[in-house]
């Protein structure tokens, strides 16, 4: 019988292997997005789960806007990325220190 | 006796955390992202099992089907020098590697052995409502959370323009039509009549 720990403990499990990406690739920009949406893809497995453990619909509608929003954001993210290779012929993130923050 | 449903979960959750393992350890960008599509794909299963049907399509056709093509897309675009995107990658391992760890112990603690007992309700909540799963999700989405939807449109209009005006540049050197002035070019600016009198053909036989 699936449980709710089942799912519960995917998301953790993807939320941490995320976690783990964007350490082990600092450097390389693309792969820090990727790792992103792994992480929204950990998020969204809980709301699914708990809507199908609750019964209510919220969760949901909850991941379709998630699923929006990391689509917008994947967008331009991307357009981001181009504009600074365009403008720099890198993506590394280390050379991208002219804000000096 | 394990069931069915619980095999298939297994399996398909196995090949979901070994793709997420590849996706951030890929030597290549591409095969990053290959393995990205297969996690995504592998979710979409593991939301079948759990009779989101709806978002489980949604994902492999605004995922697989767009957001993937464009990182693909942009990938191959750009022509990125690997080596030192690499370097500090054996450095920061173990680190990496500690965190997670110490998260993964976190949230697994807080999730707790006690929801292995909590079973998910035999019924889909939309075949209790006497709905298919759209039925179920679309009520919801159109009534209660109609506004949040349009601002999601809105969102989204929001970011086509943003990434059009981002990526737009004109070159300086480059030639472009202006559509306005030739639209309105009249007859005078481009036709010259010129009178001149007929020559004489010499030699005529």
């Amino acid at each position: 019988m699936i449980t709710l720990g089942h799912f519960l403990v995917l998301g953790a499990i993807l939320f941490c292997i995320s976690v783990a990406g964007i350490f082990i690739n600092r450097k390389n920009m693309i792969v820090l997005l990727m790792a992103i949406e792994l992480m929204l893809l950990a998020v969204n497995m809980n709301f699914i789960a708990f809507s199908r453990y609750l019964g209510s619909v919220d969760g949901q509608v909850f991941v379709f806007f998630i699923l929006t929003v990391a689509a917008a954001e994947a967008a331009i993210g991307l357009a981001i990325l181009v504009v600074l290779f365009r403008n720099r012929r890198t993506i590394n993130v280390a050379e991208l220190e002219d804000l000096k923050g | 006796m394990m069931s069915f449903q619980l095999i298939a979960f297994y399996c398909i959750a196995a090949v979901v955390v070994g793709a997420a393992l590849a996706v951030i350890t890929a030597r290549n960008p591409v095969h990053a992202v290959m393995f990205l599509v297969l996690t995504f794909f592998s979710s979409a299963c593991i939301w079948l099992l759990a009779e989101a049907e709806f978002l489980a399509i949604a994902l492999v056709l605004v995922y697989v089907g767009a957001v993937m093509v464009l990182f693909l897309f942009v990938v191959m675009m750009l022509d990125i020098k690997l080596a030192p995107l690499r370097e500090g990658f054996a450095r920061y391992l173990p680190v990496g590697i500690i965190v997670a760890l110490i998260m993964a112990a976190e949230m697994l603690a807080l999730v707790g052995v006690r929801s292995l007992d909590k079973a998910m309700p035999a019924a889909d909540p939309a075949a209790v409502a006497g709905q298919s799963n759209i039925e179920w999700l679309g009520q919801a989405m159109f009534t209660d959370y109609l506004y949040p939807f349009e601002i999601a449109a809105v969102i989204l209009t929001v970011a086509i323009i943003a990434a059009i005006t981002l990526t737009l540049r004109r070159r300086p050197g480059t030639k472009h039509q202006i559509i306005e002035r030739q639209v309105a070019v009249r007859r005078e600016d481009r036709v010259r009549l010129v009178k001149m009198a007929a020559e004489k053909q010499e030699n005529a036989e």
